[in-house]
């Protein structure tokens, strides 16, 4: 009956001394290697190497150099002063017809065409007159098969071609160019729209994220602070769009939003409104359907650190003398806004990249640049310009993940 | 401490039949009746689930009182919220504010008073000193060991002069050397200030060693409020005689009763005389209790009652004493302690004796039984 010395241990559960590790710990190193080298080996060939070639053509010019080896090489060689000296007209003129023989012509004419409007017909022109017999010895004799080779823009064009790197494409992504002295200027008013289009995926990323941080925030918290009991079929309520297509979620959104649609039809029979409103086909529907399908990606990480604050410590703070309104903004907040920004730059940095769903519920200014990237990729099959933008997104991609390391390194989770 | 500053007429905190009851479950206190008296270290002491903790979260406001009231300064605090109350809480967890330094934390309660400048500063310094942080004010807390972080939330809690500091189980998550010498560190500290405290702990020895009063909590009850001597030389009752200290438990029925003191019969028909706590009656179960240190062997006893000679089951040497568990030859065994290396060996027939007034008879409960096992 003796109430000290009381044995904590259980009887069959050795506690003393029990300080065996896991042994995966120890023998981490090759094995651990050699067990992730097929996923290693299989991201290198599927993802890193394609992505690694795509992104190169943004800054290789092969079209002409391919189809027109000499003329590429005299092009190199050439000043660009006054006009071109007869052997590399004559070369033009061998390998122009020699190119249309091969049927290579059209992938250098296209090329042309993306530097100047117009090049296409003149190189289609001359390899027609070629084929019928013309010949040509010097730079007098292309001038008079097309009185258009006298232009000096024409030359220019071909010596931006003439590869085997170009600025190019990098330059037409953000509405530049070079002129024929080499200097960087602004593309024609009517062409210029990839700036346009950048500064408005930015917005709406920005809006996006925005809006995710405004809705996610208060369903964290309560997510965080409800009995578990109550918070995990919340919870699963918040990941049920992650399981779903983003092509059935963004659909559900047409049903809802359109102007017979669900929404419209309720609050017309209402009586709210008389005329359906406007709510799909412009940039709100692309607000509404994006922010819906991101949410989720802004409530884990930020679940996550509300998870991580001790009730004790809100209490402490309340002890201590402050209000429900200090301890929310002096310790709540500070605490969770590395995971509020953490959530934001995932959200931001997915928007920047979104394409099914503004392409499904935007209005034609609404689309954004990986719309842009698609057109050139499927349909126009301008991959150098393809992948120019894509570069052009990787960057602020780039910044943003250094940006959100340093932010949600500088408080202490 | 500063017994002649405590007035038991105006207590600082009083417990009116105070009661909480979470939604269908039996009562987690019940019916408490407590006085903190002002500048007193008072240990609300009890093992888990007693209510010990739920009656400090009533205190500091983070609970409502489902029945009853509580007062301070002879005022209700009911309506008042916790960030009113002026009371410094100190958690087992320590609750530092992670994404602050040191000083920005103990400085926080200044803070949100509008304290700043060079005043919030010099309370710095000062309470930096007094829990023996100084140099240490720039520090994160994830830099600090557990007992620094301690220190820091003691500091936090008394910087802004609190009318109470309560003190939630502060020590339980630090290893016992920590433990001992930040024991001796707070009882120093209240002396010196001269701060209340109240001070939950479900470690008897913390109790003992630091209170001028201990409350004992079971199931939702105060047992017994009382200085710690008398705690533990005059329990109230069965749990509480089980629950301080070593004790050995006798089971037995009373054969007679005295005035002051009563027969038991125990196992084997032995008789041992006791003195009864509480209203015991000739027939009745008892528990006759008696501390270990209070039993001797044949060696230093000579007292008259209580003498019986006993088997020696176990004897385990621990250099100031040696422990026996003995056996009465009835099958009733005793823990007691012989001091130094007695001169005993386990084959030896051993005499064992007690005083009556040092056995306590008590109402047989089933609360000793439990806490006992």
């Amino acid at each position: 009956m003796a109430t000290s010395s009381r044995s904590a241990s259980t009887p069959g559960w050795p506690v003393s001394g029990a300080q065996s590790r896991p042994p995966a710990a120890q023998g981490a190193g090759g094995w651990t290697w050699a067990l992730t080298a097929p996923l290693l080996v299989f991201l290198a060939i599927a993802f890193l190497g394609p992505v690694l070639l795509m992104l190169a053509r943004a800054v290789s010019d092969a079209e002409l150099p391919s189809a027109w080896p000499q003329t590429a090489q005299l092009l190199r060689d050439w000043d660009g002063n006054g006009p071109p000296d007869d052997r590399l007209a004559a070369a033009l003129g061998t390998e122009i017809l020699a190119a249309r023989r091969a049927g290579t012509l059209n992938r250098v004419a296209n090329r042309l065409n993306y530097d100047l409007v117009g090049s296409r017909s003149l190189v289609y022109a001359t390899g027609d007159a070629l084929e019928r017999g013309a010949s040509v010895r010097g730079f007098a004799d292309l001038a008079r098969i097309d009185r258009r080779w006298i232009n000096p823009a024409v030359w220019t064009a071909m010596r931006h071609a003439a590869g085997p790197r170009t600025s190019f494409y990098l330059l037409a992504s953000v509405d530049r160019r070079l002129d024929g002295d080499g200097r960087i200027v602004q593309v024609e008013r009517e062409q210029a729209v990839f700036v346009d289009i950048l500064l408005r995926t930015f917005l709406i990323s920005a809006v996006v994220a925005l809006l995710c941080a405004l809705l996610g925030y208060p369903v964290a918290y309560l997510l965080a602070t409800l009995p578990s009991r109550w918070a995990n079929p919340l919870l699963i309520l918040v990941l049920l769009p992650f399981w779903t297509s983003a092509l059935v979620r963004t659909t559900a959104w047409v049903v809802l939003l359109q102007t017979h649609g669900v929404l419209n039809e309720a609050l017309i029979g209402m009586g709210l409104i008389e005329t359906p409103l406007a709510l799909i086909y412009n940039r709100l529907g692309v607000y509404i359907a994006m922010t819906h399908v991101l949410l989720p990606f802004l409530v884990l990480p930020l679940y996550g650190v509300m998870k991580g604050i001790s009730a004790a410590e809100m209490r402490a703070a309340t002890s201590l003398g402050a209000g429900p309104l200090t301890v929310f903004l002096r310790i709540y907040l500070p605490q969770t806004l590395p995971g509020l920004l953490a959530g934001m730059i995932i959200v931001f940095t997915l928007a920047l990249g979104y394409y099914i769903t503004p392409a499904l519920v935007g209005g034609g200014a609404d689309q954004m640049v990986s719309g842009s990237i698609a057109f050139y990729t499927n349909q126009s099959l301008n991959w150098g310009m393809a992948a120019a933008l894509s570069l052009l997104l990787l960057v602020p991609l780039t910044l943003m993940l250094f940006a959100g390391r340093y932010l949600t390194k500088s408080v202490p989770v | 401490m500063l017994s002649t500053s405590s007035d038991p007429d105006c207590p600082l905190v009083e417990f009116v039949g105070v009661e909480k009851v979470y939604d269908g479950g039996r009562p987690a206190v019940a019916n408490l009746d407590l006085a903190v008296r002002k500048g007193e270290f008072l240990t609300l002491l009890g093992p888990s689930g007693s209510g010990k903790t739920t009656t400090l979260m009533m205190l500091a406001g983070f609970e409502a009182p489902t029945g009853g009231d509580i007062r301070l300064g002879g005022r209700s605090i009911a309506g008042t919220p916790p960030h009113r109350r002026n009371m410094g809480v100190v958690f087992q967890s320590y609750a530092l504010f992670p994404h602050m330094t040191v000083g920005q934390n103990i400085k926080f309660p200044l803070d949100v008073r509008g304290i700043r400048g060079l005043e919030a500063e010099a309370r710095l310094a000062e309470v930096l000193a007094l829990v023996h942080l100084e140099g240490l004010a720039d520090r994160r807390p994830d830099q600090l060991s557990g007992g620094q972080r301690q220190r820091v939330a003691l500091a936090r809690a008394l910087i802004f002069r609190p009318d109470i500091v309560l003190m939630d189980e502060p020590l339980g998550a630090l290893d016992r050397q920590l433990r001992e010498r930040l024991q001796s560190e707070i009882k120093q500290i209240q002396h010196r200030i001269g701060a209340t405290v109240v001070y939950v702990t479900h470690d008897q020895t913390e109790a003992l060693t630091m209170s001028d009063r201990i409350a004992v909590f079971s199931g939702g009850l105060v047992q017994q409020v009382d200085t710690p001597q008398n705690i533990y030389d005059r329990p109230a009752n069965a749990f509480v005689a089980g629950f301080i200290g070593e004790n050995n438990g006798i089971p037995g029925v009373v054969t007679a009763r005295g005035e002051a003191t009563c027969e038991i019969r125990i196992a084997g028909d032995l008789v041992v005389q006791a003195t009864p706590v509480g209203s015991i009656a000739p027939g009745d179960a008892v528990l006759a209790t008696v501390r270990p240190e209070h039993v001797l062997t044949e060696i230093g006893g000579d007292i008259p009652c209580n003498r019986f000679s006993a088997a020696i089951e176990e004897l385990v040497y621990h250099g100031d004493h040696s422990r026996i568990r003995a056996i009465l030859p009835g099958g009733a065994t005793l823990t007691m302690r012989a001091p130094g290396r007695a001169a005993l060996s386990q084959s030896q027939p051993l005499t064992v004796s007690w005083c009556a007034d040092r056995c306590l008879a008590f109402p047989a409960e089933p609360a000793l039984a439990e806490a006992a096992e």
